[in-house]
């Protein structure tokens, strides 16, 4: 308002309803000099406001995750221990080679792949049918998102501690439902690769309609007449989805492959929470699901060793990127073959 | 499905279907059930939409079931499958067994607090992004979309130290501090006001003499109110949910709601119905904003995905 205030005193009546003007004509004209700090002020609010206005983002961010991030590299080279964290030894690589030979990362790794893998793929491929059903003419289509969505608003934590008791051995409902059908109780917590499916359901349970309403949105924005030509074209229901509909939202796809990868390779409160006895974060007892996020944990708050947690976590970011490399890589190849 | 899908395959053979003249096509498509898009559903698109709501609301139904009854019940086959008696003595044991009452609040504080904040930065950041210009707008703006991509685990480590050497461990603005923005809302901002907000709204600002924060405040903030109230919705239910940092530096005498869910399966609560009353009390607030506000969040979930 300030700015303002100069400009109403000596615009004087010739600026008329349109009222206290700088940028209209007759300012420009003769009145600039005599009231210079008016048009100063005016000039720097136009430079400096954006600047201004995204200060905030970029401040938090560059305190509380840019700087973190690069520092995370600089102690990954340090043997530095939670006790005494200003206490860093410089280590070299060395945390990086013991990484490489300890054979928990590569347990942890494969384990974060194939829980990866079991959870995103069933996920996004049942969201994708969830959404093709959600995208019909329907009756209550309000409740019907809604119930899709309401896992999405279940805490991490809620959501595991239900998982862990509906997954029970003895009582479970899951076993119960299974012995109905005359299989005998699974042990979906000590044995690997139940326990991997039962942590994988958790994620593909609280994801599923979330994805799917993405994917809902981009089928929404496929133009009509796209599937009245493949219609005509004599293209079946089935056809038409995978010739229409699945390329029309390629782009949500890949968005939805990019976060789901990212929210695996970080997988953390089900595995933790999930069968946890009072002993916490091993991720079962043979370690048979813990992921990269639960040995991150382990070294740096039950082991104490901060500079080679901060190893494993500079080692995930480094996959994340290898992986998206890969996934270039293989683009590029598949463009140029086909 | 298949009898549709059969039938104009049967009259018309698909070769021809591509060499008839435009106007015999326009005659054919008459004959044929419509495209894609808008069909009714059917009886087992209904069917296997009542299965997936099922799947997704009985684990929730479940809690209730179980929090309601007591321990012996839980553990007995086949698992009770409507609500006992037990519902409120069991709520208020796990109210006070497992700090839940402090978790709320804390819970409540922290969600509300960055929430406001990232609205109201990403409605600043993505007014700038989306309307003014400035040198370095589009660097800037690429950096925001790459942040999105860094998972938050990389800075655990130094973000510690970090609070620990502040004071703030065991405290809530430690966990408050590093979310109280957020590159998806400063994204989701930009694209809404490129579309929403005229540039004639701002220019008549300009020419009344309004400066930028006056403008941001009288023309920007009531076009933007409809995308500011999603991106508070979907902030608050994200950082109500957020579990690894606060977990990492909270503890059990000052949690936040899932921080506390933890100790529940940790062994300190035997009970089984107990354990279930806490997840219930942890999943009600954001269950009662789901039954009001369900439908907006589904369009801001929806809205987001077209335009991100």
């Amino acid at each position: 308002m300030a700015t303002s205030t100069p400009a109403s005193g000596l615009g004087g009546p010739q600026s008329g309803p349109a009222g206290p003007t700088k940028e209209s004509p007759d300012d420009r004209k003769g009145a600039r000099p005599r009231r210079p700090w008016s048009t100063l002020l005016h000039r720097f609010d136009i430079k400096a406001a954006p600047y201004a206005f995204v200060a905030p983002f970029f401040v938090v961010f560059g305190a509380f995750s840019l700087y973190p991030l690069l520092y995370t590299a600089w102690i990954s080279l340090h043997d530095v221990e939670l006790a005494t964290m200003d206490i860093m030894e410089w280590e070299g690589f060395g945390n990086y080679s013991q990484l490489w030979q300890d054979d928990r990362f590569w347990n942890a790794l494969a384990n974060t792949f194939t829980i990866g893998v079991i959870s995103t793929v069933p996920q996004l491929l049942m969201a994708l049918g969830l959404a093709h059903l959600l995208n019909y003419k329907l009756k209550g289509s309000a409740f019907f998102r809604v119930a899709a969505l309401t896992p999405y608003a279940t805490s991490i934590g809620a959501a595991a501690l239900v998982f862990t008791m509906l997954f029970e051995r003895d009582f479970g409902m899951i076993n119960w439902f299974l012995s109905l059908f005359g299989v005998d109780n699974v042990d979906w917590e000590s044995s690997k690769w139940p326990a991997q499916f039962a942590i994988s359901s958790i994620v593909i349970w609280r994801w599923t309609g979330y994805n799917a309403l993405l994917y809902l949105a981009a089928m929404q924005a496929i133009p009509q007449e796209r599937y009245e030509a493949a219609a005509i074209d004599g293209a079946s229901r089935w056809q038409q989805f995978t010739k229409v509909t699945v390329p029309g939202i390629r782009s949500t796809i890949v968005f939805t492959i990019v976060l789901s990868t990212i929210g695996a390779t970080q997988l953390f409160g089900e595995p933790l929470i999930f069968g946890q006895g009072p002993n916490g974060v091993s991720g079962g007892a043979d370690n048979q699901y813990q992921t990269l996020g639960l040995l991150l944990y382990e070294e740096g708050w039950k082991n104490y060793e901060m500079g080679r947690a901060a190893t494993v976590a500079w080692a995930m970011f480094l996959l994340l990127i290898l992986a998206f490399v890969l996934q270039r890589v293989v683009k590029r190849v598949k463009s140029r073959t086909s | 499905m298949t009898t549709d899908t059969a039938r104009p395959r049967a009259d018309v053979p698909e070769p021809l279907a591509d060499t008839v003249a435009p106007a015999g096509r326009r005659i054919r498509l008459s004959l044929r059930p419509r495209a894609g898009q808008q069909r009714k559903a059917g009886p087992v698109a209904y069917a296997l939409l009542a299965l997936a709501a099922l799947l997704s609301l009985f684990p929730l139904y479940w809690t209730m079931v179980a929090a309601s009854t007591d321990n012996t019940r839980v553990s007995q086959t086949p698992p009770p499958f409507l609500p006992g008696p037990n519902l409120l003595k069991n709520l208020s044991a796990a109210w006070e067994d497992a700090a839940m009452g402090t978790a709320l609040v804390n819970s409540l504080i922290v969600a509300m607090t960055i929430a406001l904040s990232t609205v109201l930065f990403a409605t600043l950041a993505g007014f700038a992004f989306a309307k003014l210009r400035f040198r370095g707008r589009n660097i800037l703006l690429m950096l925001v979309i790459g942040t999105m991509m860094v998972p938050p685990q990389l800075s655990v480590v130094p973000l510690f130290m970090m609070m620990t050497e502040l004071g703030w461990g065991q405290k809530l603005p430690a966990v408050i501090f590093p979310t109280l923005v957020s590159a998806v809302g400063v994204f989701f901002m930009r694209q809404y006001l490129l579309e929403a907000l005229p540039d004639e709204l701002i220019e008549a600002g300009r020419v009344d003499g309004a400066h930028s924060l006056r403008i941001f405040w009288s023309v920007v903030l009531p076009v933007a109110r409809p995308a500011m109230a999603v991106v508070f919705m979907i902030t608050f239910v994200h950082a109500w949910n957020d579990f690894f940092w606060p977990f990492i530096v909270l503890d059990m005498t000052n949690p936040t709601i899932p921080v506390a869910l933890t100790q529940l399966s940790a062994g300190y609560v035997r009970d089984q119905s107990l354990i279930m009353a806490g997840a219930l009390l942890g999943t009600l607030p954001l269950l009662a904003m789901f039954v009001v506000f369900g439908k907006q969040i589904v369009g801001g979930i929806m809205q987001g995905a077209v335009k991100g």
